[in-house]
């Protein structure tokens, strides 16, 4: 019964971890005051570079820094359009999805099917995934330049009258929210289920939006609902043989409207950072 | 005023229609050369690659005839969102909304006894009904509970995918599908006429066009319209101004997961006579309609050239994966840039440039 419980809480956590680290990514981002919907495209692009690179090299560690590396210049893109020229975020940020997913669909078509020599251990992602959740939260909370970059999402004029660039706060933590999508693309073609295949993604990046707005842009509060989603998936995995696989695999998806209705319940009107998704604009000045 | 170099940008509130059409064309262009590079990367050479699509869509007819089938469900689906976009209803699931109706409309078309003069319209209603709600319930959440309506909408596309899933393995699973996963052919009532030698179902389209100009109208010459107008530029004036502001943004959102439904009723009833596979029902029209929208700004007769235009877009995707062997996504790849230069080129419809050199002792 123990050792059951055990696997489970295992497989929870393994499943949860590349909505973990994704959404981890996305939090930074949207406390800065930039919402991206892009982590769909660039956790795709992140798993392509890792795989690509890994299997053509040899080496998995170099994979999975082509991984942070693709994801970060993807989010980058993004940041140019929504945060220098101003875009609509949300619009960008789907655009970078269709995008993402297009690219590494096309590109990735030598690489289906390839087999993986050496991989990463799936356990060192997970560990990873909640020491980095610790870590982000006590740099945002506790230090300069988190509040920098919490203020960056709560009041930007603010930030520009410390004499702090907001236009470079928010490109860092697009960049590295960007970095964290790759990350989890990187966990699931190389650690995970080591193989290229389109649509290795299967909506995880979307989920991961999601669990930004229902852990309230809060990195702890994020494990423990990646944790929560993660069990859900295993959960659904595990009825396979009572319940067709079909409805089975739209629970998640249900889930997450379900969850963000009754968080919105509890929480009233709003617990969001105040400026996301305008875009910032200085003054005029001669 | 911004300088840069000798050029002047001026702010200016309202963007001239010949700016408009100019910047969009140059979006549309970067977009063009930009993927003509990925098309590099793979392996494609891009002057082939563009050469190939010209031939094959513009200058054949049964290719520009595809363009035209594909707009189709585009421009139903786009009309749609250029109404819930302008009021600020951010619906991004017309694809799953697209798929209810087809799921509704097969329903109608497999189970339901009808006379055979009623069976099609009922098809469409059914479809109309089942996508407006497959809608309204991301409004009515934003709406009460103020949840994000780009991700409900969104989950809500995945959930429609597996809702498919589950009826063309499961209960709906047709008796003459050995080991294949569709529903039963339609009964030849419940299938829409085609012009002869295409897949263009004629009636679709032009109930496309009617609800283009419909929507049109509706929007610029009737009450409802301007409404509409006020609580997507500004709601805080709509509200002080007591203007009913939840009803208008859930109406909106009706009538766009309603159109988006019409053309999935179009596409199970005249391209595929059956139910199946969500991919191959739409191909990501849903998402697609998003761009016809955009790209129309927000005018619902625009909408009619920008679906053409993605029509294209789409049948240059076909091209591309039969002559020269490319997978799927390119149409992924075309859509993103697209979107990608239309969105971050949309500043600069806002400026006015002006040459102006410094004078010397200035500055």
């Amino acid at each position: 019964m123990e050792d059951w419980l055990w696997t489970a809480l295992l497989r929870a956590l393994a499943f949860g971890t590349p909505i973990l680290l994704a959404g981890l990514g996305e939090i930074y981002a949207e406390r800065s005051g930039v919402v991206n919907l892009g982590v769909e495209g660039m956790m795709a692009l992140g798993a392509l570079a890792a795989f690509a690179t890994a299997q053509t090299s040899g080496s998995p560690a170099l994979g999975l820094l082509a991984a942070l590396a693709a994801a970060a210049l993807a989010a980058l893109l993004f940041a140019m359009a929504a945060v220098g020229l101003r875009a609509n975020q949300y619009v960008a940020g789907l655009a970078l999805s269709m995008l993402g997913l297009g690219l590494a669909g096309l590109l990735g078509k030598p690489f289906e099917g390839a087999p993986l020599e050496r991989t990463l251990p799936e356990g060192a992602f997970v560990a990873g995934a909640l020491l980095l959740a610790l870590a982000l939260w006590f740099f945002l909370q506790h230090t300069y330049w988190g509040l920098v970059l919490r203020s960056a999402g709560e009041n930007p004029e603010a930030v520009d009258a410390m004499g702090v660039n907001v236009f470079l706060v928010r490109y860092a933590a697009v960049a590295f929210g960007g970095a964290m999508a790759g990350l989890a693309g990187a966990f699931l073609s190389l650690a995970y289920r080591p193989s290229w295949a389109d649509g290795i993604t299967s909506g995880l990046g979307w989920i991961a939006v999601a669990l930004a707005i229902f852990a309230s842009w809060h990195p702890l509060k994020a494990a423990l609902a990646a944790l929560f989603f993660g069990a859900l998936y295993h959960l659904s995995y595990r009825l396979q043989a009572q319940v067709t696989p079909e409805l089975l695999k739209a629970m998640p998806y249900l889930f997450v409207v379900l969850v963000l209705s009754l968080s919105a319940l509890g929480r009233g009107p709003s617990g969001a950072p105040e400026a996301l998704g305008t875009p910032y604009e200085r003054g005029e000045r001669r | 005023m911004k300088r840069l170099g000798p050029f002047v940008f001026e702010r200016e509130l309202v963007a001239p229609p010949g700016r408009v059409l100019a910047v969009s064309l140059a979006a549309v262009f970067l977009a063009f050369f930009s993927a003509g590079l990925v098309f590099w990367a793979y392996g494609v050479s891009p002057l082939l690659a563009y050469r190939t699509i010209f031939q094959e869509t513009l200058l054949s007819p049964g290719g520009f005839a595809e363009a035209v089938r594909r707009a189709i469900p585009l421009l139903l689906a786009g009309v749609g969102l250029v109404l819930a976009f302008r009021s600020q209803f951010w619906n991004i699931g017309a694809e799953g909304q697209l798929l209810l109706g087809a799921v509704a409309a097969s329903g109608v078309a497999l189970f339901v006894p009808l006379p055979a003069v009623a069976k099609l319209p009922a098809m469409f209603a059914a479809g109309f009904l089942a996508g407006g709600l497959w809608a309204a319930l991301p409004a009515l959440l934003k709406l009460r509970l103020g949840v994000n309506d780009v991700l409900t909408t969104l989950m809500l596309n995945y959930v429609a995918v597996y809702l498919v899933g589950w009826l063309i393995h499961g209960p709906w699973r047709g008796r003459s599908a050995f080991g294949f996963a569709y529903s039963d052919r339609f009964p030849p009532e419940a299938t829409l006429p085609l012009i002869p030698g295409t897949y263009v179902h004629w009636p679709t389209l032009l109930l496309a066009l009617a609800a283009a100009l419909l929507a049109w109208w509706g929007l610029e010459r009737t009450v409802w319209g301007y409404r509409l107008r006020v609580v997507g530029d500004n709601p805080e004036a709509a509200r002080y101004a007591h203007l009913p502001v939840s009803r208008v943004v859930a109406s909106a959102a009706l009538i766009s997961g309603g159109l988006a439904g019409l053309a999935g009723v179009g596409e199970v009833a005249g391209v595929h006579g059956r139910l199946l596979d969500a991919y191959q029902i739409s191909l990501g029209y849903g998402y697609t309609a998003i761009i016809v929208a955009w790209l129309a700004r927000g005018n619902p007769l625009g909408a009619v050239l920008t679906a053409l235009f993605m029509g294209l877009v789409f049948a240059s995707g076909d091209v591309m994966k039969v002559a020269l062997q490319m997978p799927f996504r390119v149409t992924d790849v075309f859509n993103g840039l697209i979107l990608f230069f239309l969105i971050s080129t949309e500043r600069l419809l806002y400026y006015r440039v002006r040459y102006a050199p410094r004078k010397k002792g200035e500055g």
